[in-house]
Formats: structure tokens, sequence, C-alpha cells
């Protein structure tokens, strides 16, 4: 057995160069300190977007994306097909922890000041990530084609329509046509199972290749105290000791997934009626609720502008802000931890956590 | 790096230059051209907006006072209201907020949306929450039967 993968070993030396995999494997540490695990919330996440990966592949055997049909086609996956009712809740429940987990890895990050120089990209790449991730839970949000999804996405679309300039241009786009429709249900799918997938494989290679080519960060203040002696640098060999911890990791997460999906399978809800009134208590997914709850504090004008638009115009200016931190927090770059910065992070994650609180009252 | 020494040498230098404006032309070109129609494909034709200025949104007596119900208008929904005092009023049921559709509270006695709770009264006026604007209203006559909306010109 060992002779064979002494075999095997040689034979892929021999084709890609001498133990380039071997040596990769064996060089890479990561570092261990107090704050070591918040590293593993990274590879959780991309855990979870495997299993969307396989459970949405099996979903697709049965999926039927027109309004006539999508509705019945979940339907008969959650009755009729064996295990279906499995799989469905599992790719649901998975999609809403990929999203807490990455939530969890960027505010790790930000708090850690992991984005400072040289990593820059590796920050912007996973913003870029989280905003795909956002996008595949909206577009997925619609297939099912029920009443909530319904008028969640004739609400974030017109969001869509009230930027300036491109807004009509892009509701259009998004909903192929004036209104939702089974055109918005055609390209959702669309999106969904394509257009995101590919770039979300694109941005998560870079973002992993950034993370090889740099090494996990270290935070400042484990930085200083090795600088100053106070402490020692230490390290953990990433393989196998760090993979075999983040597996046991993937393994409980398998388990809370399972026992999530067997306990509370996720609901279908009504088919959607475009000329039905949207229900009383209509609410989008969790990750949406801080902006959904502040748009129902802002007035109708704000100022000269229109309240959804004032709405739209302060998020999208926080995310710039957000997604720029590493260019505007400089001194981070030097090891040094601004307040400033910190507090900015504080101010953000409460606030996101009051108004979905307010939401769910 | 050498200098072009001899008009030979220029020349060819000239002539390297225009084989690159002409490459480069003809590559930003052929893109524009695969780019455009696809451009042009993402964006669906415009369907002709329905031209029905007035429909049947319900029989006489399907009402009860104080309740309302949404009926279809053209591609969009609309809302009739048959008041406490036995008056009918109509509007546009699509909330000027974000798109959703709203509904006849008859604990309220005013149209309510509950996708971030504004309200409008029975004129159709925006009266709290966020909606910017008052909903379209529209005209209701009965005839015989029928109780008909019609679009105000």
């Amino acid at each position: 057995m060992a002779r064979l993968y002494r075999q095997i070993l040689t034979w892929l030396d021999e084709r890609f160069g001498a133990g380039s995999v071997e040596d990769f494997l064996r060089h890479k540490t990561v570092p261990l300190h107090r704050h070591t695990i918040w590293y593993y919330f990274g590879g959780m996440t991309l855990f979870l977007f495997i299993v969307q990966v396989l459970t949405g592949i099996l979903l697709l055997l049965y999926y039927r994306p027109t309004p006539n049909d999508a509705f019945e086609s979940v339907q008969y996956i959650v009755t009729q097909v064996r295990f279906g009712w499995l799989i469905r809740s599992v790719h649901s429940w998975s999609a809403n922890l990929m999203i807490f987990t990455a939530f969890v890895h960027m505010f790790s990050v930000y708090f850690l000041k992991a984005y400072r120089k040289p990593r820059e990209l590796t920050w912007i790449s996973g913003m870029v990530l989280l905003g795909l991730v956002m996008g595949f839970g909206f577009s997925g949000y619609l297939l099912p084609w029920n009443t909530l999804a319904f008028f969640a996405t004739k609400v974030g679309t017109e969001m869509a329509g009230s930027v300036p300039v491109i807004g009509k241009w892009m509701l259009i786009f998004l909903r192929g046509g004036e209104e939702v429709t089974g055109a918005t249900l055609t390209r959702f799918f669309g999106f969904h199972v394509a257009v995101l997938p590919g770039l979300a494989t694109t941005f998560l290679a870079m973002h992993l290749l950034l993370v090889q080519r740099l090494g996990m960060s270290v935070p400042p203040g484990v930085e200083k105290g090795v600088r100053e002696g106070r402490e020692q640098a230490r390290a953990m060999p990433f393989f196998p000791n760090f993979l075999l911890r983040d597996m046991i990791g993937w393994y409980a997460a398998l388990g809370v997934l399972g026992a999530l999906a067997a306990v509370f399978p996720w609901e279908l809800g009504t088919k959607a009626d475009p000329f039905a009134a949207a229900p009383a208590g209509i609410r989008p997914e969790w990750y949406f609720l801080f902006m959904f709850q502040t748009l129902k504090y802002i007035p109708a004008k704000v100022l000269f502008l229109e309240g959804e638009l004032a709405g739209l115009l302060g998020f999208g200016a926080a995310a710039v802000v957000w997604v720029a931190i590493p260019f505007i927090d400089r001194k981070a770059g030097f090891g040094r931890v601004t307040r400033f910065f910190t507090g900015l992070g504080v101010f953000a994650l409460a606030y996101m956590m009051v108004m979905s609180a307010l939401a769910l009252r | 790096m050498q200098a072009p020494e001899s008009p030979k040498a220029e020349s060819v230098q000239h002539g390297r230059r225009w084989v690159n404006v002409l490459l480069g032309t003809g590559v930003v070109a052929s893109i524009a051209s695969f780019l455009y129609p696809a451009i042009r494909y993402i964006i669906p034709p415009s369907v002709a907006e329905s031209t029905s200025r007035s429909t049947v949104a319900a029989k006489v007596g399907e009402l009860k006072r104080n309740t309302g119900k949404i009926f279809k208008f053209g591609s969009k929904p609309a809302l009739l209201v048959y008041t406490r005092d036995g008056e009918y009023k109509a509007f546009s049921a699509v909330c000027t907020h974000l798109n959703c559709t709203v509904q006849y509270r008859d604990d309220l006695r005013e149209i309510w949306c509950a996708c971030h709770n504004g309200l409008y009264d029975l004129e159709g006026r925006n009266v709290s929450g966020p909606p910017p604007r008052p909903l379209e209203t529209f005209e209701v006559h009965v005839q015989g039967d029928d109780v008909v909306v019609t679009r105000n010109a």
C-alpha cells in the first residue's frame, strides 16, 4: 500500500516537478496564538459553499424554472422525491449558515486588522465574494416562486431601480421586463446556477491564491508581543495538524446542518400570486433585515431626496467605505491599531444586530 | 536600446506602428461588434402596455361593507374598497414606495402595505410610513350588476 502510494507520488512528481505539492504542504504553517480560532471560519465558509454546490446540483435534477412549474417542482422534490426534503432543507440551511460564517469571517478579519498591507486585495476579493454570496441568496430565494419570494424580489429589484441614472436599466435587466414575472424567474435561475457560480469560482480561486501567497495574517497585538519578547512566535503545520482540526469543524457543521434540516425543514409557503396583497408579517431573509428595518424608518422624504434613494445612497456609501478600509486605515499597515476603526467595526456590527432584532420584534 | 540609425530602420519602425494601429483597430472593432448584440440581447423587447381603460372589478353585492378586493387591471393589481358608508373606491394596488401590493385594513379603515408599514387613507393619500406619493385613483361606476373601474384619461 505504502509502496503504491510512493509510486503514484513519484509518477506525479515526474510530471509536476520535484515534489511541489508535497513541498507546499510541508512548508505551509498556520500561526498559533490566542486568536487562532478565527482562522477556521474562512475554511468553514468554503466547506458550506461546497455543500451548496453539491446539493444545488441535486436540486437541478428536478427543479423547473417557469412560473407554472417552479413551485410545483419544489413541492414535488420535498414531498415525492426520496430524501428530497432533506436535500432542499440542507441547501437552504447551509446557505444561511454559509452567510453567517462569512460574516463571522469578515468581522474577525476586520477586528484583527488582517486586511492591512499587504493583504488589501485579499480583503477586496473577500468583499466581492460576500457580494456574490448575497446575490446567490437573493436570486435563490425567488426560485421556489412562493409569495414571500415574489414580494422580496419586487422590493429588492425596485430598490435597484431607484439608483440614479442606471437604475431603470438595472431594473429591466434584473426583472427581464417592467414587472416581476416568469421572465424574472428565468433570469434569476440563470444567475443562480450559471453566472454567479462562475464568478464565485473565479474570485474564490483568487482569494485562496492570495491567502497561500501571503500566508495567514498575525494580529498586530500578537506581532507586538513577539517583537517585545513577551510572546513567542509559534506555528502549527497546516498539513495535517490544521487541516485535521478544520475537518473536525466541518464534520460538526455537517452534524448541525443535518439536525437543523431534519428538525426544522425549510418551509415552502404558498405559491406566488401576482394579484394578491403582500401578506402581513412579510420580511426578507435575516441577512437583509437590517436594511429592511432601516427602510421602514426612513421617511418619505429626506431633505430633497426620496426616502428609498437616501437609504440606498447611505448603504452604498457605507459599503464603499467598508471595502476601502485597507486604504483608509493606513496606520494598520504599520501594525498600529487605531481606536476609531475598531469603533467603526463595533458600530457596524451593533447597528446590524440592533436593526435585525427590531425587525424580528 | 539602439537608436534607429538608417532611414531603412526608420521606415520599418513606421510600418510596424501602422500594423499595430490596424491590428488594434480591428480587434477593438470586432470586440465592439460582439458586445453590441449581446448587450442589446440582455434588455428584453418591451411589451405593449395593456390599453384597456376599464374593467369589471366585482359584481354588485360581492363585497361586504368595510372590505376590499384586489383585482386585475391591465397587467397590474388594483384595489376596490367598499367603504362603511357604502361607497366604492378604486386605487392602483401598487405601493408607491417599493412596489408591493397593498391591502385594505378594515380595523384601521385605511389602505396598508405589509412590506414596510406604509398607510394610505381612503382618498389614496400617503398618510404615514415610507410611501413618497399617493396611490393612483380610478373612477368607479355601477353598471347594472357590475362594478366597473375606469382609468382617468
